[in-house]
C-alpha cells in the first residue's frame, strides 16, 4: 500500500453536550437560539482517530478531509477539525434544513466520490437525534464494508486491510475488512486533543470548500419523517424519607414493588 | 436511544457522555441515570482529601488550654436545645458516632471534641440557642459547609457546633435588580444554579462550591475565581441578617445599593469568621450571567512573562477578561498524578502556566478579541504554547487543571496552605524562598518517602495579587511547621503583603494577625469583640 489512504471525516454541529437542551415554546423541537453549539463528541473522536492514523502511518495517509452539512456556522466546527489536524474541509450549507440520516448518507456518498476517499471515519451517532444510522446507510449506498462502534482501529498496511475492535455485550469483537470501508467511532476509541494556538492559527489558512445543498440538486434530501410533538420526560416526583425498615417494607408493599 | 448507555455508565465516565445522551434524547432514560456527573463532585460532601486520621487539636497544640470559664455541656442543656430545634435538629456524640464530620476540617489537620451539633431551621431558633449559650457561657462554633482552610469552622475543645445546614431556603429574587435574598445555609452551587435559571450569576465562585454555604463565604469574605470581574463581597453583599451572641437579631436584609445613613454595620460581619455574630441571611446583588465563555491555557517561560501577559490581557481583553490564574510547573506535576483521566492541555512542559477566562454577551465578539490577543502574544514569543477550549467539556477540563490543585496537593498526605496577598512583582518570590528554605533544611524530596515534604507549589489569582503557596506533605510534622512559620509570615510582612488574602485567620493564623494588622487595628477589633460578645462564646481560640 503506497501513500494511498484518503480519509474522510464527516462532522456534525450539535448543541454542546454539557448544555441542557430545552424544548421550544411551540413544542416542535429543541430551543436553539442563544445555545452553545459544538462538534458532536463522537465526531471529535473520529477526527482525532484520523489524525492519529496519519501520525502513526505517515507514509500511508495521503489526506484527512473533514466535511459538515449544516448551517453556515458549521464552519466553526470545521475550523476546530482543521486545528486538530484535518488538512482540508468542505462546508455544505444546508441553511436551516435538518437532514435525516438517509439524506446525509446520500450527500456524503457524493462527497466520498468527489474526494476519492477510501476510508470514512465518523461518529457512531450524533448526540442530538441519537439515530445511529448515517454510517451504516453510507456503507450500504457505497456498497463498502462497515465496522461500527470502533473501540480500536488498526491498519494492516501490507494487506490493505483495516482491523477494528468493537465492544459488544460480554466482550470484544474483532472484525477486519479490506479498504475501502466505513468505520464509526465509539466513546473509548481515544481522547481527543485540545486545539493548540499555533494549530488554530494555521487552521485559518487551510482551505475550506464551500458548497450548498443546491450543488447536490439531484439528491433527494426531503424529510420523510414528520415531527408531531416534542415533550420533556415527566419530572421525577420527590422521594420520601422513611423512619424505619418496617415502614420501608410497608411502603414497598403498598407500591406493589415487593 | 443509545443502547450502550448503561454499560458505558459503569465502565466509563470519562467524557460524561452518558448525561449528554440523556439530555439529548429527552426521554425516560433520565430516570435511569439521574443527575449528570459533575466534575466538582470530587470536592463535595464528606469526601476528605486524605485518609490520614487527624490528631486532636488539643494534643497537637498542648499549649492551648480549654478556657475554664466555659460551662461543660450538661443533660439539661441538651434537653433545652431539643425543645428549641426538635429531636432531629440535635446530633449527639455517642459510642460509634464521634461527629467527625463536624469536628474535623476538610484538610484533616484539626480535630475538635464537640459532643453536640445543633441544626436550627429558622433564625429564631438560632437566636434562642445563642441567647441560652450566652447566659450559660456555653462556647459555640458556627459552621457552614466546613470547607474552610484555616481551621476556623471546627471546634478546638468541646464547643457546641451550630450548623447552618438546615437553614437553606432561597427567600426571594428580584428579576429586575438581580438582588438575591437567601438563608445562610444555601449551598453556593445551588444558589448559582437557581440564579442561572433566571439568567443571573453568583458573583463569587470557588472550588468548594458544591459544599460551601453562602453564609460561610460571607463570614470568611471568600475571594475565589470571579473576584477579578465582580469585586469582593464587601461590595456585592447588600445586607445581612445576623444573630448576635445575646440573641438579638440585626436585620439589614432590605438594604439598598446606595444608603449613606450612618455606619455600614453589615461590613463588620463580612470576614468576621463567626466571632461576633452568626450570619443567618444574605442579600446580595448578582450580575447578569454571561452568555459566552472562553478558556485558554497557556505556557510561558518565566514569572516575568506571566506579568507581561497579564498586562496585555487587561489591555486587549479588558471588559471580557473574567479570570487570570497562574500555576507553576510543580503544581501541574502534582495535579497530573491526581487527574488521571483528564487530557493534559499542553504536550511540552513549561515553567509557568496561565489560565485565561473571558466571559461576555456575544460569542463572536469575544472570540475575535481573544483570538487577536492570543495571536499577538504568541507571535511576540511571550506565550510559548497554548490551547483554546473548543467546547464546554474542554472548557471544564482546562479549568480542572487549576481547580484541582488544592485537592492534588494534599492527596499525598496533607498540605500546609498559605494564602497571601503580595505586590505582583514579588508574588512568586515567596514560593522560591519557601523552596529554598525547605531544601536547605533537608525536609523536601519528591521521591524520597522519608522526607516529610513532597513539593512546594505556587499558583493563584494574578488578577488579585493573591498567591497560594501549598506545601504538599506526606504527613503533618512540627519540623515542617517550624520551618514555614513564622518564616512565611515574616516574608510577606517584609514585602507589605497580607498573610491571609482570602482564607481568613481562623485557628492556623491566629497568632500571626500582627504581621498584617497594626496594634491600633487589633485593639479596635478586640473592643468590638468584647462589646458584642462579652463572654467570648462565639468561635473561641480563633483569631480574637
Amino acid at each position: 500500500m503506497s501513500k494511498s489512504l484518503r480519509i474522510l471525516v464527516p462532522v456534525k454541529r450539535v448543541i454542546d453536550y454539557a448544555i441542557k437542551p430545552r424544548i421550544n415554546k411551540a413544542g416542535t423541537g429543541v430551543e436553539k437560539t442563544g445555545v452553545k453549539f459544538s462538534m458532536n463528541p463522537f465526531d471529535d473522536i473520529a477526527v482525532e482517530e484520523a489524525v492519529r492514523l496519519r501520525e502513526k502511518h505517515k507514509n500511508l495517509v495521503e489526506s484527512v478531509h473533514a466535511v459538515s452539512i449544516g448551517p453556515a456556522k458549521a464552519q466553526d466546527i470545521l475550523r476546530t477539525a482543521l486545528a486538530k489536524g484535518a488538512d482540508t474541509c468542505t462546508l455544505i450549507d444546508a441553511k436551516e434544513a435538518e437532514l435525516e440520516p438517509l439524506a446525509v448518507a446520500k450527500v456524503l456518498k457524493r462527497v466520498v466520490e468527489a474526494q476519492n476517499a477510501n476510508l470514512v471515519i465518523l461518529g457512531k451517532q450524533s448526540i442530538d437525534d441519537d439515530c445511529n444510522n448515517t454510517g451504516q446507510m453510507l456503507a450500504g449506498l457505497l456498497n463498502w464494508p462497515q465496522a461500527t462502534n470502533a473501540a480500536k482501529i488498526e491498519l494492516d498496511a501490507a494487506r490493505g486491510r483495516v482491523q477494528v475492535t468493537r465492544e459488544v455485550d460480554g466482550g470484544e469483537e474483532i472484525v477486519s475488512a479490506a479498504l475501502p470501508m466505513v468505520v464509526t467511532t465509539d466513546l473509548r476509541l481515544n481522547t481527543p486533543r485540545y486545539a493548540t494556538l499555533p494549530n488554530l492559527m494555521k487552521a485559518k489558512k487551510k482551505p475550506m470548500e464551500k458548497l450548498t445543498l443546491a450543488d447536490f440538486g439531484d439528491v433527494d434530501t426531503q424529510a420523510r419523517l414528520q415531527t408531531l410533538k416534542v415533550e420533556e420526560p415527566a419530572t421525577r416526583s420527590a422521594g420520601v424519607k422513611v423512619g424505619s425498615v418496617d415502614e420501608l417494607v410497608e411502603k414497598l408493599k403498598a407500591a406493589k414493588a415487593i | 436511544m443509545w443502547r450502550g448507555s448503561a454499560r458505558v455508565l459503569q465502565k466509563n465516565i470519562r467524557r460524561n457522555l452518558v448525561s449528554r445522551a440523556v439530555k439529548g434524547g429527552l426521554t425516560a432514560l433520565l430516570l435511569k441515570t439521574g443527575q449528570p456527573f459533575q466534575y466538582n463532585v470530587l470536592l463535595t460532601g464528606a469526601a476528605y482529601s486524605t485518609k490520614i486520621q487527624p490528631k486532636l487539636t488539643a494534643e497537637s497544640y498542648p499549649s492551648i488550654l480549654r478556657n475554664p470559664n466555659y460551662k461543660q455541656l450538661a443533660a439539661d442543656d441538651v434537653s433545652f436545645f431539643k425543645n428549641v430545634v426538635g429531636e432531629t435538629g440535635v446530633l449527639e456524640a455517642s459510642g460509634s458516632e464521634d461527629l467527625a464530620l463536624f469536628n474535623e476540617d476538610w484538610m484533616r489537620k484539626y480535630k475538635g471534641q464537640s459532643k453536640l451539633v445543633l441544626r436550627p431551621k429558622t433564625t429564631q431558633q438560632v437566636a434562642k440557642i445563642l441567647r441560652y449559650c450566652n447566659e450559660k457561657k456555653l462556647a459555640v462554633v458556627p459552621q457552614g459547609g466546613n470547607t474552610g482552610l484555616v481551621g476556623g469552622s471546627v471546634p478546638v475543645f468541646d464547643e457546641i457546633v451550630l450548623s447552618l445546614t438546615q437553614l437553606n431556603k432561597v427567600r426571594s429574587f428580584d428579576e429586575v435588580s438581580g438582588i438575591l435574598k437567601c438563608d445562610a445555609g444555601v449551598i453556593l452551587e445551588n444558589a448559582d444554579n437557581f440564579l442561572a435559571d433566571h439568567g443571573y450569576i453568583f458573583p463569587l465562585d470557588l472550588g468548594a462550591k458544591g459544599s460551601c454555604h453562602v453564609g460561610g463565604v460571607v463570614a470568611t469574605n471568600a475571594g475565589g475565581l470571579r473576584l477579578l470581574r465582580y469585586g469582593s463581597l464587601h461590595g456585592t453583599v447588600l445586607g445581612l441578617e445576623v444573630v448576635l451572641p445575646n440573641g438579638e437579631v440585626l436585620n439589614t436584609m432590605n438594604a439598598l445599593r446606595k444608603d449613606n445613613t450612618g455606619y455600614d454595620l453589615k461590613q463588620l460581619f463580612i470576614g468576621s469568621e463567626g466571632t461576633i455574630g452568626v450570619i443567618t441571611g444574605v442579600s446580595i446583588l448578582t450580575p447578569p450571567r454571561p452568555k459566552a465563555f472562553n478558556v485558554s491555557f497557556l505556557g510561558v517561560e518565566s514569572y516575568e512573562a506571566v506579568q507581561e501577559v497579564f498586562v496585555q490581557a487587561k489591555q486587549e481583553l479588558s471588559e471580557i477578561l473574567s479570570a487570570f490564574e497562574f500555576m507553576d510547573s510543580k503544581s501541574q506535576e502534582l495535579t497530573k498524578l491526581h487527574l488521571k483521566d483528564v487530557a493534559e492541555p499542553l504536550t511540552e512542559k513549561y515553567p509557568f502556566y496561565i489560565l485565561i477566562e473571558t466571559s461576555g454577551s456575544n460569542k463572536e465578539h469575544d472570540d475575535a478579541k481573544l483570538e487577536a490577543f492570543l495571536e499577538k502574544t504568541m507571535e511576540s514569543g511571550l506565550v510559548l504554547d497554548g490551547v483554546v477550549a473548543q467546547d464546554e467539556t474542554e472548557l471544564r477540563n482546562l479549568w480542572q487543571w487549576r481547580e484541582m490543585i488544592p485537592e492534588s496537593s494534599q492527596a499525598g498526605g496533607g498540605v500546609y496552605k498559605y494564602d497571601v496577598s503580595l505586590p505582583l512583582k514579588d508574588l512568586y518570590s515567596l514560593v522560591e524562598a519557601a523552596n529554598d528554605k525547605l531544601s536547605e533544611k533537608g525536609l523536601m524530596d519528591p521521591e524520597d518517602a522519608t522526607k516529610p515534604v513532597i513539593s512546594a507549589v505556587g499558583y493563584g489569582h494574578v488578577g488579585d495579587g493573591n498567591l497560594h503557596l501549598n506545601v504538599a506533605v506526606r504527613e503533618y510534622s512540627k519540623d515542617v511547621e517550624k520551618a514555614l512559620e513564622p518564616f512565611v509570615y515574616e516574608f510577606v510582612s517584609s514585602k507589605n503583603g497580607s498573610i491571609s488574602a482570602e482564607h481568613g485567620l481562623g485557628f492556623q493564623k491566629k497568632n500571626y494577625i500582627g504581621y498584617s494588622k497594626s496594634d491600633q487595628e487589633i485593639k479596635m477589633m478586640k473592643n468590638l469583640k468584647d462589646n458584642y460578645d462579652p463572654h467570648h462564646i462565639l468561635n473561641p481560640y480563633k483569631f480574637l
